[in-house]
């Protein structure tokens, strides 16, 4: 069972009063305090947790959410940010005494600068909308997660979103020049602008990732890149997931960095191919899309590389695709696989742990034995290239104690990615869904330094608490201050 | 100064403990290569990472490598080049920030956040640095990140402790991502008038997609200094940009930006190419040999030209990064100097670091600006290194 904060009763009973007073403070339109419509915010992308937020407040630019934060921060209130609420860890739960402010409204492209390269844009604008808005010049956005005609470009910022280009483009945190944050205080805080880098600190880099702990991103400056003239897809079946993998290995070893280069079991292109029919080989144990982007003459000389390396490596079936709609045909399987999954069990569970790659043929067989053990089907898609696992785990929450099987199956997969070398999360975020198994990775000293840097931006810790880390210390418990000789090392900091 | 080089991680934890426990602040260095760069530090032992050398584990096909600290660059230059790859970041083997040839370690490179021409197309070395363990400023030994290229586990603090400059803590091992090297290179020269033309290519070029991973602009005078034969010979300014690639690909897009280009431009093969793009990223060989101070700028790209003519006095700078970067020496090394340079780069949005000066200067000034609440700056110290006893005062005045 997930343990929240304890309760603030206080607010929970002023709960008409603080939607009065937030209402000075937005547009009075804008403050959600009736439970049916508190419903509509209950959860995220991750929905076996559900809990209604205090009151929910939608400001509709930055003065507005400053003056929120600077109330909440006041009267001592939690505040969990949200964007579009698709995090799958569960970052945007709200909490019961805790306001949840939501920055939909923000949702403006404010500038374009081609000279520049980049868009300053408000964080309620949708991920995809970004790479449309310059579509007309060549230009794109290139952090594409599945969840881009939905997700925020704040909510990326605050999970440092991937997507099925990263290995070549990198995630968001490659991606920004700049953002402009609000504090839990309600201090408005620019980092970075058109230009590359801090000069000292990257405080863009820290606020990028921490899961809407840290500051309110109200605006965000994205890179924009230029469209390669042309991109082409290859679709390769394999026997056995070992030979696929063996296949992404010789790709990169041979100097090779794709675009892409994502994979899917045998389970997920069943899944897929009933949905969408993308022509994908139902034979296959593993499935591998490589695309390859850049000039018409890079492209091909690349792609008979990789053919070449597929052939070797075995592949039972191959497919270069011959046009746009084809390799748009490739990924729409590929992009839809989590709908995909959805149809064919009534729910289902996505994890999210990256491996050395080296370990996946160890990591699915030890998957399977799992999955026979606790009695659930796994398909498993995976972004091959990065190591970034995704194993869907079917349940049916209907079930007495599925869901609880799920979830501890979920556990172990996680366990197993650190054990080989890996990691928790690779795109996903922590937020609440891996609170609880942070201390697998980290020791308590790693988590207590992580929880010290929290505590210099939010020292109440009022700002999305209860995520990400297992316990809550006060600042003052972890060490944050020693006192030598009854002095402060820094006798003009404010305290926490 | 009393110089501590410890051979081994509870050397290095014991050292820092002590201190921490004593209060008393400790100078931390990789080989000392940039011991020029950020402001002098008031301590009087210093804790050399020299002896905490070696590549751990390089897994070509994982693309990452994991090092000691105290690596040299020229180890892990050496290892990558075996495989065919490299660091995409570029850092330079740069004489700029010390004395001495030597390129550093692959601790100080990451404390520094040095990155080369590639940043704009490839990142910077933040961008690359995955993992590492290090010790804190009370002596506890603690990891963030981790040894793969996706994680997004906890917060991202190898970000925080790239260009820290070893003010938050003292790295021992370190990962990094790793990436096939281009087989080619070749530059598109483009003689011209002046910068306000050579910048404009460059933008207008960097606009298409012919993925130039090297961008700069040289003066006339600049130009004169480069060992290049053809780079030297033209006697004109020069836009310059770089394709890197397989020979097909490079051969392909040189000659479409030719094209693209219209005016008369050469070619730049391999070595030539590759001993250009060297000068330009270690800089020292194109600007004179005495230098008063050298102010390096991070700035809106388009904004180059303009900041170039406010400030590039004497003709000695270089324009890296499409105008994004910025190497000016200036003549006066002083504190109205500092502010004026500043005051020019914070109107059109950038930073300006003093990255060679005289120490009377670099003790006067904030060699590097202070970009956010100078509060929150200080508590983010503090949660790492609550006695402020790692480095103090080379990253910002007083702390
Ligand atoms: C079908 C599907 C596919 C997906 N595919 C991918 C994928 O390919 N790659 C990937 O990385 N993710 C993927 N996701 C996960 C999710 O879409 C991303 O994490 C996304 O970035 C969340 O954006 P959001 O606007 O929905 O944020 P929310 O879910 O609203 O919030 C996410 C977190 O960010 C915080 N937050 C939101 N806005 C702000 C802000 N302005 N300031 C500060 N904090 C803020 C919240 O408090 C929360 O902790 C997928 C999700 C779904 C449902």
């Amino acid at each position: 069972m997930l343990t929240m904060p304890a309760l603030d009763e206080e607010a929970i009973s002023a709960r008409e009063q603080v939607a009065a007073d937030l209402a000075r403070l937005v547009a009075p339109a804008s403050v959600i305090a009736a439970p049916a419509a508190l419903k509509a915010y209950e959860s995220d992308g991750l929905t076996a947790y559900r809990q209604p937020p205090l009151v929910a407040a939608l400001p509709g630019n930055t003065a507005e959410v400053a003056a929120v934060l600077r109330y909440c921060h006041e009267r001592k209130l939690k505040v969990v940010p949200r964007g579009s609420g698709t995090s799958l860890s569960g970052g945007a739960l709200p909490l019961a005494d805790g306001v949840l402010l939501g920055l939909g409204k923000l949702n403006r492209i404010l500038e374009i600068d081609y000279d520049n390269r980049c868009a300053i844009v408000q964080p309620g604008v949708p991920n995809l909308a970004i790479s449309h808005a310059v579509a007309e010049r060549g230009f794109y956005y290139a952090p594409d997660p599945s969840s881009q005609i939905a997700c925020s470009i704040g909510g990326n910022v605050a999970e440092n979103s991937g997507g099925v280009h990263c290995l070549k483009y990198g995630l968001t945190t490659n991606n920004l020049l700049g953002l402009e944050v609000v504090l839990m205080d309600g201090d408005v805080m620019r980092v970075g602008g058109r230009h590359f880098d801090a000069a000292g600190y990257d405080l863009m880099g820290i606020l990028t990732g921490s899961e809407g702990l840290l500051g309110v991103v109200t605006e965000v400056t994205v890179r924009l890149l230029r469209r390669p003239p042309t991109a082409r897809a290859l679709l390769a079946g394999f026997a056995s997931n070992e030979a696929a993998g063996e296949a992404v290995a010789a790709i990169i070893a041979a100097g090779i960095i794709p675009a892409g280069m994502e994979m899917m079991d045998r389970p997920a292109v069943a899944a897929v191919e009933d949905f969408v029919h993308a022509g994908y080989p139902l034979e296959a144990e593993g499935l591998l899309i490589v695309e390859l982007d850049g000039t018409v003459a890079e492209v091909d000389e690349l792609m008979g590389h990789v053919q070449a390396i597929a052939q070797q490596k075995g592949a039972t079936s191959l497919r270069v695709s011959q046009s746009e709609q084809e390799r748009l045909t490739f990924w729409a399987g590929r992009k839809a696989a989590f709908p995909a999954v959805g149809r064919i069990s009534p729910d289902y569970y996505c994890m999210d742990g990256t491996i050395p790659r080296s370990k996946l043929p160890l990591v699915l067989n030890r998957m399977a034995e799992m999955s026979q053990r606790f009695g659930l089907r796994v398909a498993n898609v995976f972004h091959a290239g990065d190591g970034n696992l995704h194993p869907l785990i079917l349940y049916d929450a209907n079930k007495a104690g599925d869901l609880e099987r799920a979830e501890q199956f979920g556990a172990e997969i996680l366990k197993l990615c650190v054990e080989v070398g890996g990691v928790l999360t690779g795109e996903h975020g922590v937020g609440v869904e891996k609170r609880d198994l942070m201390p697998t990775m980290f020791s308590e000293v790693d988590l207590a330094q992580q929880m010290r840097l929290k505590c210099a931006f939010d020292p109440e810790q009022l700002l999305n608490p209860g995520k990400v880390f297992p316990t809550l210390h006060r600042c003052a418990e972890l060490g944050a201050m020693h006192v030598s000789g009854g002095k402060l090392p820094f006798p003009d900091l404010p305290r926490f | 100064m009393q110089r501590i080089q410890p051979e081994s991680i509870s050397e290095i934890v014991e050292t820092v403990r002590s201190c921490a426990e004593a209060r008393r602040p400790l100078a931390i260095e990789g080989s000392g290569s940039k011991s020029g760069l950020g402001r002098p530090v008031d301590a009087e032992a210093m804790l050399s990472l020299r002896g905490l050398s070696g590549i751990r584990v390089y897994q070509p096909d994982e693309l990452v490598l994991t090092a000691w600290s105290g690596t040299p660059m020229r180890e892990i230059w050496d290892a990558l080049a075996e495989k065919r790859q490299h660091l995409a970041f570029e850092p330079a083997a740069s004489t700029l920030y010390g004395s001495g040839n030597d390129a550093g370690t692959i601790g100080g490179v990451l404390a520094g956040n040095l990155s080369g021409p590639r940043r704009p197309s490839a990142g910077a070395a933040r961008d690359h640095f995955l993992g590492f363990s290090a010790v804190n400023g009370l002596g506890e030994e603690f990891k963030a990140g981790g040894k793969v290229v996706k994680n997004v586990t906890g917060y991202d603090l190898p970000k925080l402790l790239a260009g820290s400059m070893g003010t938050l803590a003292v790295m021992l091992e370190v990962t990094v991502k790793v990436l096939p090297a281009p087989e080619k290179q070749r530059t598109v020269m483009m003689p011209v008038s002046d910068v306000v033309a050579g910048h404009r290519c460059l933008i207008t070029q960097l606009q298409e997609a012919f993925e130039i991973d090297g961008a700069a602009f040289l003066p006339a005078s600049v130009a004169a200094r480069s060992s290049v034969d053809l780079v030297r010979a033209r006697g004109s300014a020069l836009a310059l940009m770089r394709l890197t690639g397989s020979p097909v690909s490079v051969a392909d897009r040189c000659a479409a930006l030719r094209a693209a280009v219209g005016s008369p431009t050469e070619e730049l093969h391999s070595a030539r190419s590759q001993a250009l793009w060297s000068e330009i990223n270690e800089v020292a060989a194109l600007l004179p040999a005495e230098l008063t101070a050298l102010w390096r700028l991070s700035v809106p790209p388009a904004s180059g030209a303009k900041i170039a003519a406010e400030l590039g006095e004497g003709g000695d700078w270089l324009m890296d990064w499409g105008g994004g970067r910025l190497w000016i020496a200036r003549r006066n090394a002083t504190v109205e100097d500092t502010a004026l340079v500043r005051k020019v780069v914070e109107a059109l949005g950038g930073h300006a670091t003093l990255v060679r000066g005289p120490e009377h200067l670099r003790k006067a000034i904030d060699v590097f600006p202070m970009e956010a609440p100078p509060s929150l700056l200080q508590r983010m110290k503090a949660a790492f290194d609550p006695h402020g006893i790692l480095n103090p005062g080379r990253l910002y005045r007083d702390w």
